[in-house]
């Protein structure tokens, strides 16, 4: 255990310390959900409906844009090769810095997004749905991320690869949650899309280390 | 216990490029294996070859004598090199504790790293201030924390200067001493007495 403990710890302080931690994430979120009443009118009448699903499309891509360097700075800096002589399968290692990236980046993004929605005109009731969705779906994202990241290592226009790579698997979560937080509106009852949202979810958490730990063997080699 | 490392046939290549072929030695435990080749010549693809983390197109590396040879590759090498993984907005001693942590050595071997490779003074620095010298031996602090048996070490002389070279030969030398095992790819030639083997292209 001790290992991985002080991996943990040092993923989570190279996380907040590294380039202002969440607050670039946080900021184009910010940017993006500020700039929407802007564009395209400040009538609470017709931005109230799309709240909730613009606070729920911005933290996807928010989150996306968070990930892209998930694995870049080990893979070039010799820290991958520090991580693979490690005691801990390499399956592993990918989970503990995927779950590392979502405890300092997707959770503050989660946090963000009810406040978002609420000032974009969505009830104060819908807060504590789309925190939920928010939370689940943000280690959806953080994990499924981490394969376009992983895959794109070594590449160049890696970013471009990730987006094409990522797009596909973050739709479902997207759709899920998005249906969630639709039905929540309407009161028709959330459950249904909020439990796909969690189940995805667990199959990310569950299945996507398989693969990142694949792609990094396959860069790294 | 690793006993002996023996490498045959083997082949690598790197993207398009055969980097070598057919080539072999034996490592015997306490022994120290001086590597040599022109620049480009695959000697860091060699170590990471030997480290498992690069698949050679042909040939095999054994490790005799280990339990279980594959799965016990990864932890019984320490891989050294340029790309050292050790991150530049962290202090010196919190890397150093990462470093012994992560690789399966305790509190003990923190103190003892420290003391013998002199790196006390530079413990609170960030190790984006340190220089090359004092980066590599940073990082050269995992041998002594967490001892493993075999030791890859890439060019380990080059950024030491003369007084910190005679750390390292007097670390090189303890270890042979306790039965470990040194592959190394040199420009120079070893501080201690080691078999030689070129890589020729």
């Amino acid at each position: 255990m001790r290992p991985l403990i002080a991996l943990i710890e040092r993923e989570l302080a190279l996380g907040w310390g590294r380039g202002g931690g969440p607050l670039p994430a946080l900021g184009f979120y910010a940017a993006i959900t500020v700039l929407l009443p802007l564009a395209g009118g400040s009538d609470t009448g017709r931005l109230a409906p799309v709240a909730v699903g613009v606070a729920w499309m911005a933290l996807a891509l928010a989150s996306l844009l968070s990930l892209e360097r998930l694995f870049e700075r080990d893979f070039e800096d010799g820290g991958l090769d520090l991580l693979m002589t490690g005691p801990a399968p390499l399956e592993l290692v990918c989970a503990v810095k995927c779950l590392s990236q979502w405890i300092t980046t997707g959770a503050p993004l989660a946090l963000a997004a009810p406040v978002a929605a609420v000032m974009l005109g969505a009830p104060l009731e819908a807060a504590p749905l789309i925190l939920a969705c928010s939370l689940a779906g943000g280690l959806a994202f953080a994990f499924v991320g981490g394969i376009g990241a992983a895959l794109a290592l070594g590449s160049r226009r890696g970013g471009l690869l990730v987006a094409a790579i990522v797009l596909p698997l973050f739709s479902p979560p997207v759709i899920f949650g998005g249906a969630a937080l639709q039905a929540g509106a309407l009161g028709t009852g959330a459950t249904g899309g909020l439990l796909l949202l969690l189940g995805w979810t667990l199959a990310a958490v569950g299945l996507s280390p398989l693969a990142m730990a694949a792609a990094c063997r396959n860069a790294v080699g | 216990m690793i006993t002996a490392v023996a490498v045959s046939g083997l082949a690598i290549r790197r993207g398009e490029r055969l980097l070598f072929k057919d080539l072999g030695f034996r490592l015997e435990a306490g022994e120290a294996l001086a590597l040599t080749g022109a620049n480009g010549s695959g000697k860091t693809s060699l170590l990471r070859a030997v480290a498992g983390l690069l698949r050679p197109v042909a040939g095999s590396i054994a490790f005799e004598g280990a339990a279980d040879p594959d799965a016990a590759r990864h932890e019984a090498v320490h891989l050294v090199g340029h790309a050292d993984g050790l991150k530049g907005g962290r202090t010196a001693l919190e890397e150093l504790r990462f470093q012994a942590a992560w690789l399966g050595g305790g509190d003990h071997g923190v103190a003892e790293a420290i003391e013998r490779l002199a790196l006390g003074p530079l413990l609170d620095l960030e190790v984006r201030r340190l220089s090359a010298g004092q980066r590599r031996r940073l990082a050269l602090a995992r041998l002594v924390s967490a001892p493993r048996p075999l030791w890859l070490l890439d060019e380990p002389m080059a950024p030491l200067d003369a007084a910190r070279r005679a750390l390292l030969a007097e670390l090189m030398r303890g270890h042979l001493a306790g039965g470990g095992l040194i592959l190394a790819a040199v420009h120079d030639p070893l501080p201690i007495p080691a078999k030689a083997v070129e890589i020729a292209v």
